[in-house]
């Protein structure tokens, strides 16, 4: 009542709009201006709230694409003596260096400021270091070979301490092997490669020019926990080429001699006893300036005078037979002969320093240059990443250090690395691979997206094969001969389908239907053959029936008529089964297969899921298509018939084609669900990452991927954004194809209309 | 004239390709009832006392073993494959029938399932006296009562059987006494110390040390001592239960002869299946359905009910229910009735539209990134300090899996919303303007209430879809076994941080990541069929209300 006054008082002073085109205090109003703002809130904020989906998902993914940022930290003269700097390390934090010299002296200076903090000297009595050779980059250990032939083998390692909740590194030196060198040779060692594989180290020399000593020191525990060495008698090998820069594996397996000037790399096999055997000598084809082992311990790298970088290791030929394969080439830009190779430890990233002062940083998996920047007016002596690859040294021929933090999070991604084939290590050829992790720390993550998508696609087209044809032409004989009284009770019954949880039908999937269809392949198979062709047959027995009793069954329910028909012949198709099975295929189908055309069988295989999915999409493309044919306006199929036309060639000639974009919008929609389908997939299909086309093998998807693999992946990392990259991979796809039906569908709508 | 009966006619008909549309909508109504009687078969018959046959399986060229079994499910094999597989069959019969049984006594034999050839399995017969025993751990066992150990005497003979029963009973209700003590009360003392820990951080943190303000602490204390207290109490009360839970034992012989002492504490029930009537089947079938749905479960969800993922469940999707009916209403309000109908809101309405179809895994990697990294570690760090390192929202939850089913269910309630309001007829909205109500009021009061049974079926079809969504929930919340419920006695009552279990991801999980699948299906199947009826149900409702609906403005329209 009160609101009636309230409007009768003001309608004197002015006129107003009622719907809000007047601002009075009166509550009414306010309450109509406020309900105004809350809903314009709300549905902009909801609106909002389902972009932020897709803006979320771009910003988890977009650091996969960015460059390595590298920024100048500071360039300082290197502490201590003067005597030549044989090797640099940086700690963990990036904030201890260290320099070891030619006298023996261990400098640990700040990386900020460049002043030494500790000095320290290797207990060497007088004698010059000749070289140090890093042993376990991640451990610290080092090996420096005396210039009287013996080799001293120690640790640098750094602890961390928080007093006063302030970081403090102290830098420490130990001897594994003692104080006292380890005899090796009797003068000056000119190249030196050790290696420690737990059980044995093993030190390779060349102390006269052209040829080689390789001492074994085995060492066993026993079970008290004493440690006894045992030194082998040397071996001498006098290598194919000259060596001048010799590698070593990790586990004591490979060893590789390069020959600089001539350009060549020998491949030796070591065998715990024998001789070394000769693999493979390669020829690169310029002169080999600097060469050294990546992280991982497999494949090497060698710089070439012609500004060229390959990586190698060892793989099979088709034949079984052993070689160095050349992996990959890598291109300094100017081709400026190399000076200078840093390794990353624990990952495949290296940098390159020229004789210009370029430093050019590679990702060897990705096959990708990273970054590129010059530092020094001349020559790059060395390069040194920290662990963690957050900070890089680089040291310029007349002792400037420059020193840069490097944020570096991804290199392993590029387009060819997820889309092409990549060599990985120990593998013999270029191959497609998903496999983000492994128990091992020396693991090259293997990231193509090729296999998911290629098993995305195959379980979504093998759905669709069984999907399609069962839902469309279901729909036509809804919508265009089926009774209206069944098409009420089918049509509900069907999209109630639509609602069955895919975790029910996975479950079915994967415990009942694989085994049953592995139990029962041939009447799996028989049924699909016999039932397309049982039922016209059916049709002109019908046909033939006497009219009796054809016209007791009213028209539009031969739907109902041939039930019991299907349930008939599914029944005779498994009962026929087992006999057909014992007598042709010898009783076992997949053995037979196995054996006779050598298809190997998966009990969670793409027919199972197939099948399972089908069974979930047949509602959505169902639903629609109907709704699209069923739409079609009558007066057309009616002008039709009474042109003469049969209901099949109205049917055909008619109403399909009209229809058409309402069926193309229908399986669209249902193949954006197939793609994206995750519990079927996950639970019925084995989630192995294969590329086999095969209906009997299993697959794995990017949404399976993305369910099993997300929880378990470090937040941040390349594995934990390639996910969100998969996932946003799957959002665009399904809702660029649920665009254009939707699309489709509003267009047919309006023609309908408008006829 | 053509004989319109020949089969040349026919095919020219088109008739056959209509028999085989005919043929396709059939096919596909048979797959749907047939799933849904496979799962209801399947789970129903779970909860039947099944026979138990005790027999002798005598394979050739071995020693016959005796065995008492339930017969789980059979199937025809071709001898090849069971060459395949080792056995030692005639390869002149080509078939072999191949029976499962449940043979129990996992703790003795190892297996508690085992596929027998059953031409091979001889001497059949139902002794009356079996019994099958369920128990805390190792699954059923299977046997005949020799005696029991009741009160110190030893009873043998027919009484035995009799008072097992008294004693079963009285050891049941004893340890039900236990699970309330241990679950409940000693959970809540639990539950205020980890309280008091929590404060006294907190105190810590906001820079109130023990020696500058000590009051606080000294509250917090006595609060300790009286939990300490109230803690050695119940923990006596546990002990003489435990005590008196222990007294009575038994002494099983199974089919092979083999005696197996058993304390009553380690069992939940003995029954003798081939001694009961139809009746006593009947009441065994309802008593077990209703373990089903109000325990918890048991040996890694293989045996017992489902009670925690049941309410999980329902508590999931009502705090969804929360969060998505305002906002979905808001957004179909603001589309409908607010926002200038064009080219934008036409786009949006498709956008929205279609986010219905992406893939609910989508949902969950956005929920979990964003909701539970992002917002929850960033509440973690403003509000609870304490707790660090251990997260508090900062890690799924029940709070970030209704929010990311809310999103992913947004659509369907926008979608159904809006085509409520599209369906008032013009004339009640301009009729009730002309009567000098504001927009506001004609919304409320007429356009709202109109659209009521439409954003209904819309919270319906919302809550059949979260229901069933698995996929999802596996990153943002949902677990295999959550210790305690969302909601309890404890204060503040809801527990949003809490993980939840969930009826989609307990099939999942106890189907595939089961230690005892075999002994696991049929609890995966009954579940299945809770599920598939509780979702069948809510949609038929929503479809209803849909109808009804069309109908009234039907009639409004002319």
């Amino acid at each position: 009542m009160s609101e009636a006054t309230s409007t009768g008082a003001t309608k004197k002073r002015e006129p107003l709009s009622i719907v809000g085109g007047r601002s009075g205090f009166e509550p009414r109003y306010i309450k109509d201006h406020l309900a105004k703002y809350i809903v314009w809130t709300g549905g902009l904020g909801v609106i909002g709230a389902l972009l932020l989906i897709f803006v979320y998902l771009a910003s988890e993914v977009a650091p996969l694409f960015g460059d390595a940022d590298v920024r100048a930290r500071k360039t300082m003269k290197l502490p201590g003596d003067q005597g030549e700097t044989l090797f640099l390390a940086a700690e963990e934090q990036g904030e201890v260096g260290m320099r070891v010299s030619k006298t023996g002296q261990v400098v640990f200076f700040d990386l900020f400021t460049g002043h030494a903090r500790q000095t320290l000297s290797l207990p060497i009595d007088g004698k010059t270091l000749t070289s140090v050779y890093p042993i376990d980059h991640d451990k610290g250990l080092l090996a420096a070979g005396l210039n009287d032939g013996s080799v001293l083998i120690f640790q640098h390692r750094y602890k961390q301490a928080y007093p006063n909740d302030v970081r403090v590194i102290t830098a420490e030196l130990s001897y594994p092997r003692g104080e006292q060198p380890l005899v090796f040779a009797s003068g000056p060692i000119s190249h030196l490669a050790v290696r420690d594989n737990g059980d044995a180290l093993m030190i390779v020399g060349s102390e006269t020019e052209g040829s080689i000593q390789i001492k074994r020191f085995e060492q066993a525990t026993s079970l008290f926990g004493d440690v006894t060495v045992t030194e082998l008698p040397v071996q001498i090998l006098v290598p194919e080429i000259n060596p001048d820069i010799l590698l070593l594996n990790p586990l004591l397996q490979w060893l590789y001699v390069i020959d600089q000037p001539a350009g060549k790399i020998a491949l030796y096999q070591l065998k715990g006893d024998g001789p070394p055997q000769l693999i493979d000598v390669q020829e690169v084809g310029a002169e080999i300036s600097k060469a050294s082992y990546l992280a991982g311990g497999i494949s090497i790298i060698a710089t070439q005078a012609d500004g060229r970088v390959t990586q190698w290791f060892p793989a099979r030929k088709g034949s079984g037979e052993q070689y160095l394969a050349r992996v990959r080439e890598f291109r300094v830009p100017g081709d400026t002969p190399a000076t200078a190779i840093g390794v990353e430890t624990r990952r495949r990233g290296f940098a390159v320093g020229d004789s210009a002062g370029w430093v050019t940083m590679f990702y060897a998996t990705s096959g990708a240059r990273v970054h590129r920047e010059r530092i020094f007016d001349h020559a790059v002596a060395r390069i040194v990443f920290n662990p963690r690859a957050q900070l890089r040294l680089a040291l310029s021929v007349d002792g400037d250090l420059s020193v840069s933090d490097v944020h570096n999070e991804h290199p392993e991604v590029s387009f060819k690395a997820l889309w092409s084939k990549v060599w990985y290590e120990s593998y013999d050829q270029p191959d497609y691979i998903w496999q983000s992790s492994s128990a091992s720390a020396d693991f090259e993550p293997k990231f193509s997206l090729m296999p998911l998508s290629f098993g995305t696609l195959k379980a979504a087209f093998y759905a669709m094969l069984f999907a399609v044809p069962l839902a469309i032409m279901g729909a036509i004989f809804t919508a265009n001969f089926m009774s209206p009284s069944m098409r009420q009770a089918v049509k509900p019954t069907v999209e109630l389908m639509e609602a069955l949880p895919t975790v029910i039908l996975g479950f079915l999937a994967g415990l009942w239907l694989a085994p049953f269809v592995e139990t029962n392949l041939l009447g799996v198979f028989l049924t699909l053959l016999l039932l397309p062709l049982s039922l016209p047959l059916f049709g002109y027995l019908w046909l033939r029936m006497p009219r009796s009793i054809r016209l007791r069954v009213p028209a539009g329910w031969e739907a109902a008529l041939i039930i019991p028909v299907i349930a008939s012949v599914v029944w005779f198709c498994f009962l026929v089964a087992p006999p057909m099975e014992a007598l042709i295929f010898a009783g076992n189908m997949q053995a037979w297969m196995d054996h006779t055309l050598g298809i190997g069988y998966d009990q969670r295989n793409a027919l199972v899921v197939g099948i399972a999915m089908g069974i979930a999409v047949i509602p959505t493309i169902y639903s629609i298509a109907e709704d699209a044919i069923f739409s079609v306006p009558k007066h057309l199929s009616l002008g039709s018939l009474a042109l003469g036309a049969t209901p099949w060639q109205t049917l055909i000639g008619v109403v399909l084609p009209t229809a058409s974009p309402g069926i193309f919008s229908a399986v669209m929609i249902g193949m954006g669900r197939a793609v994206g389908e995750t519990m079927i997939v996950l639970m019925a299909t084995g989630n192995t990452a294969v590329m086999d086309p095969s209906l009997f093998q299993g697959l794995r998807t990017l949404s399976a991927n993305i369910a099993v693999e997300v929880p378990e992946s470090e937040v941040g990392s390349t594995h934990f954004r390639l996910l969100f990259l998969a996932g946003m991979v799957l959002f665009v796809f399904t809702f660029a194809f649920n665009t254009l039906a939707e699309i489709v569908r509003q267009r047919l709508r309006r023609k309908f209309a408008s006829l | 004239m053509q004989d319109a009966r020949s089969v040349r006619a026919y095919m020219k008909s088109g008739q056959p390709y209509v028999w085989l549309t005919a043929g396709a909508i059939a096919a596909s109504i048979i797959i749907t009832v047939a799933l849904l009687l496979l799962t209801m078969a399947r789970g129903v018959a779970h909860f039947w006392p099944a026979d138990l046959v005790l027999a002798s399986y005598q394979a050739p060229h071995a020693q016959a073993q005796p065995v008492l079994a339930e017969f789980r499910s059979s199937e025809e094999v071709t001898s090849a494959r069971l060459k395949n597989a080792g056995l030692p069959v005639d390869e002149a019969q080509d078939f072999y029938e191949r029976i499962l049984l449940k043979i129990g006594n996992r703790d003795l034999g190892g297996v508690d399932f085992r596929y027998v050839i059953s031409d091979w399995l001889v001497d059949r017969s139902t002794p009356a006296d079996a019994v099958v025993w369920e128990r805390l751990e190792w699954g059923n066992l299977h046997g005949f009562l020799q005696s029991v150990q009741f009160d110190g005497r030893t009873i043998e003979g027919d009484e035995a059987w009799e008072r097992y029963r008294q004693a079963q009973k009285r050891a049941s209700a004893l340890r039900h006494k236990i699970e309330r003590i241990e679950k409940k009360e000693i959970g809540r003392i639990n539950y205020q110390m980890e309280q008091l820990r929590l404060s006294e951080r907190r105190l810590e943190i906001d820079g109130l040390s023990r020696a500058d303000v000590p009051e606080p602490y000294l509250a917090l204390d006595a609060r300790r001592q009286e939990l300490d207290q109230s803690y050695a109490l119940l923990s006596e009360e546990r002990a003489r239960l435990y005590r008196a839970l222990g007294r009575d034992s038994l002494i099983a012989r199974t089919a092979s002869g083999q005696e197996v002492s058993m304390p009553l504490s380690k069992l939940v029930t003995g029954y003798r299946p081939n001694d009961m009537n139809l009746l006593d089947k009947v009441l065994h079938w309802f008593g077990k359905l209703w373990e089903f749905v109000s325990e918890d479960p048991r040996e890694a969800n293989t045996e017992g009910g489902i009670f925690p993922a049941i309410f999980g469940t329902v508590m999931m999707v009502l705090l969804m229910s929360v969060f998505v009916t305002p906002f979905g209403i808001l957004a179909a309000l603001y589309l409908r009735e607010y926002a200038k109908q064009g080219a934008v809101t036409r786009a949006i309405r498709i956008a929205v539209n279609n986010l219905a179809g992406v893939p609910s895994i989508v949902y969950g990697m956005f929920g979990l990134g964003f909701f539970v990294y992002f917002l929850g570690g960033n509440l973690d760090r403003l509000f609870y300090p304490e707790a660090g390192p251990a997260p508090v929202f900062g890690t799924p939850g029940i709070l970030w899996s209704s929010l990311t089913l809310a999103l992913l269910t947004l659509p369907v309630v926008i979608v159904a919303t809006e085509e409520g309001l599209a369906r008032i007829p013009r004339s009640v909205r301009e009729a009730s303007l002309a009567l000098g109500a504001t927009k506001a009021e004609t919304l409320w009061r007429v356009v709202l209430p109109m659209a009521s049974p439409a954003m209904m079926t819309g919270l319906i079809l919302a809550i059949a879809r979260a229901a069933g969504e698995v996929a999802p929930l596996m990153l943002v919340g949902v677990v295999k076994l959550a210790p305690s419920l969302a909601l309890d006695g404890n204060a503040p009552f809801l527990h949003l941080d809490r993980k939840f279990m969930h009826l989609g991801f307990h099939i999942y999980d106890v189907g595939f990541q089961s230690p005892n699948v075999e002994a696991a299906r049929p609890l995966v199947y009954a579940t299945s069929f809770l599920l598939v009826l509780v979702i069948i149900l809510l949609n038929m409702t929503a479809i209803s209300i849909r109808n009804r609906l069309r109908e009234r403005y039907r009639a409004l329209e002319h």
